[in-house]
């Protein structure tokens, strides 16, 4: 066992070390040159923006027509150990503790302002893309903090649409990212959602969904192996990584994340928007016994929403947006539509809908009993 | 039943020593409990439908019509593997320790181990009904029941009001078999009943529909379905031995299959009814 820890750190340490010369590098030329450029956000209001844990959204306006602001975020990175099914362990890392991140809400035009910060208790280095951001790799080479360090990154949110972020240390990337290491930013248009002959479309509720593939090893005789830190897991897992099969593909974290007392609400006549995530796979949502009434499958909004879908398609690394009226009550399944990935290895969530049951849209005209006249 | 009587009359004069031996009392065993006179409130199992309305079936103490005996513990895993090895089981899916409950195993699993240990023994093994485990679990026995709340007009009501009752009620259960004795002794002195070992009954799947128009009534029964006893009621299909795929109507899947068998006394007693 000694032998085999030693292995491991050994194989974590030499993934650091290689990545050690490119941060020393990039660290320092690619730094903005302030001097001769305007600070372009003088005089612009500065507004503090409270994040909260998925499945939930942060406070916003749909509409903003007023002037660009500056945003001004808070993100604190967690490396823990968390608990994705009955028995089974994962070191994950994560943005401010949870899988996904917490979504951030700007409009068009605004200034996202994100202070990271890499608390000494975690063990690695890391930092964040923005798939929304322009230049520096979406500002992972401007903000790699080690263990003790934070940064404050600031870009300008230039495109409308919902935009994964993730974090990208050097040579470490897909690692961080199927460890938990990613949410959504939602770069909402000035004025709001419009459907695809310019009418407004608006919501009661928002849910971010993120969709996790993980990739936990197992030990000889099939059991999940439970590491003490993620430089342990490191080196079995990537083996299981280049494999491509997830053993596990759920949503916000963990097996049930979003069932039973943790199930997603609504009621009958509200429009929900679902923000759908997945940093590293490609996915297909589908509401069970719903539709997506506006879709934007890339999630960007200055694109015409596809409409009616009964499933969509997120590709691997961006985030998906779709709005549906609840019209009828009960329990439905939110899903990834591989069933197999919805029901053998975790991808369900539930939105129970209370309101009122319409006979019109459904009607159960004979209960199940014998088969007659034949 | 006629024929039958005629039958054992004919035994009854020919093998005189077999009726003894069939009135006999049990013999004592340390690894069999003999539930004489015992009583539960019990659920009759099934759907039932009233009209196109799903209600809950009628509640009502039942209690012992004649005695049975029923193992103490669950079977052990090294009970399974000694019926693998003499080509009467079927092997399992995955390695397991002898000492521990056997878990993953089928309906038809559990029937061919019985089957099994019956030949070997000249005993009469059996699943025992969903009944007899209700009375052999007693204070372990759980109404599956979880609302009376069912309205014509509104079928998601009661759909919620399950749904939230089962995520109320779902509590963390670590799926690893424990040794005998875990989970504690009922008031019978049956080891580990509700605890994460689900167990099979013979019991199958009944729909019960009454028509409110005609009041007539009609059973549909799948024995494709039977019931696994535990913590809840579980509509399990036969063949899995998995349970996470399957059973209770919204969520928490059995943790695990597994089963205890009643030995029959005979049909000599059984012919008598009591």
């Amino acid at each position: 066992m000694f032998t085999r820890r030693t292995t491991l750190f050994g194989a974590a340490i030499a993934a650091l070390v290689a990545a050690a010369p490119s941060l020393a590098e990039e660290g320092l030329s690619p730094a903005p040159k302030v001097l001769g450029q305007a600070d372009q956000t003088a005089g612009l209001r500065h507004v503090k923006a409270e994040l909260v844990p998925p499945p939930a959204v942060m406070q916003h306006q749909q509409v903003d027509t007023g002037a660009p602001k500056v945003v001004e975020f808070t993100m604190k990175i967690e490396e823990k150990k968390i608990t994705v099914d009955e028995g089974v362990t994962f070191q994950a890392m994560t943005f401010n503790g949870s899988m996904p991140g917490p979504t951030m809400v700007v409009h068009e035009g605004d200034y996202v302002q994100l202070t990271l910060i890499n608390p000494e208790t975690n063990t690695m280095p890391h930092n964040i893309d923005f798939h929304s951001a322009t230049g520096a790799l979406g500002g992972a080479q401007l903000t790699l903090v080690n263990p003790g360090e934070q940064t404050t990154l600031r870009f300008k949110a230039t495109r409308a649409g919902a935009f994964v972020y993730h974090c990208a240390p050097p040579g470490m990337i897909p690692w961080h990212v199927v460890s938990g290491m990613s949410g959504t930013i939602l770069v909402l248009p000035r004025e709001g959602l419009k459907d695809e002959a310019g009418s407004p479309v608006t919501y009661d509720r928002a849910y971010t969904i993120g969709e996790f593939d993980l990739y936990i090893p197992k030990d000889e005789n099939g059991k999940y192996v439970d590491y003490e830190t993620p430089g342990e897991a490191y080196a079995d897992t990537v083996e299981v990584m280049k494999g491509l099969i997830p053993t596990h593909v759920v949503f916000n974290g963990r097996k049930g994340a979003l069932t039973g007392e943790n199930a997603m609400t609504a009621k009958v006549g509200e429009t929900v928007l679902f923000i759908h995530s997945s940093a590293n796979r490609d996915t297909r949502p589908h509401l069970i016994g719903g539709h997506g009434d506006h879709v934007w499958e890339r999630g960007k909004f200055h694109n015409p929403p596809a409409k009616d879908l009964e499933t969509w398609f997120v590709a691997g690394g961006s985030a998906a947006v779709a709005t549906y009226k609840f019209l009828q009550p009960g329990i439905y399944a939110y899903v990834n539509h591989n069933l197999i990935e919805a029901a053998e290895l975790g991808a369900t969530a539930h939105v129970k809908v209370s309101g009122e049951w319409s006979e019109d849209l459904m009607k159960q005209v004979a209960a199940p009993g014998p088969i007659v006249g034949q | 039943m006629r024929k039958r009587r005629v039958v054992f009359l004919t035994v009854l004069g020919l093998a005189g020593m077999a009726v003894l031996q069939g009135f006999a009392p049990m013999p004592e065993d340390g690894s069999l409990v003999r539930i004489e006179r015992a009583s539960v409130r019990y659920r009759e199992p099934g759907e039932f439908i009233d009209g196109t309305r799903p209600v809950n079936g009628p509640i009502g103490e039942i209690a012992t019509k004649k005695p049975f005996a029923i193992m103490k513990g669950q079977v052990t895993r090294g009970d399974y593997d000694r019926c693998v090895a003499a080509k009467g089981c079927k092997v399992l899916d995955s390695a397991g320790d002898s000492a521990l409950p056997v878990v993953g195993i089928s309906f038809y699993d559990a029937v061919a181990y019985a089957e099994w240990l019956s030949r070997e023994t000249g005993q009469n093994w059996r699943l025992p009904t969903d009944r007899e485990w209700a009375l052999a679990a007693g204070s372990r026995y759980r109404d599956d029941a979880y609302t009376e709340i069912s309205d014509p007009a509104n079928p998601s009501r009661r759909w919620i009001a399950t749904y939230d009752a089962e995520a109320a009620a779902e509590q963390a259960l670590d799926p690893a078999p424990k040794p005998a004795g875990t989970f504690g002794a009922n008031e019978h002195g049956l080891l580990d009943l509700s605890g994460n070992v689900w167990e099979w009954t013979s019991t199958c799947y009944v729909r019960h529909r009454t028509d409110p128009a005609t009041g007539a009534a009609t059973e549909v029964e799948n024995c494709g379905v039977r019931i696994a006893e535990g913590r809840h009621r579980a509509y399990m299909t036969g063949f899995f031995r998995d349970p996470k795929a399957g059973a209770c109507s919204v969520g928490i899947p059995p943790a695990n299959l597994g089963m205890r068998l009643v030995r029959g006394e005979g049909r000599l007693r059984e012919w008598f009814g009591f």
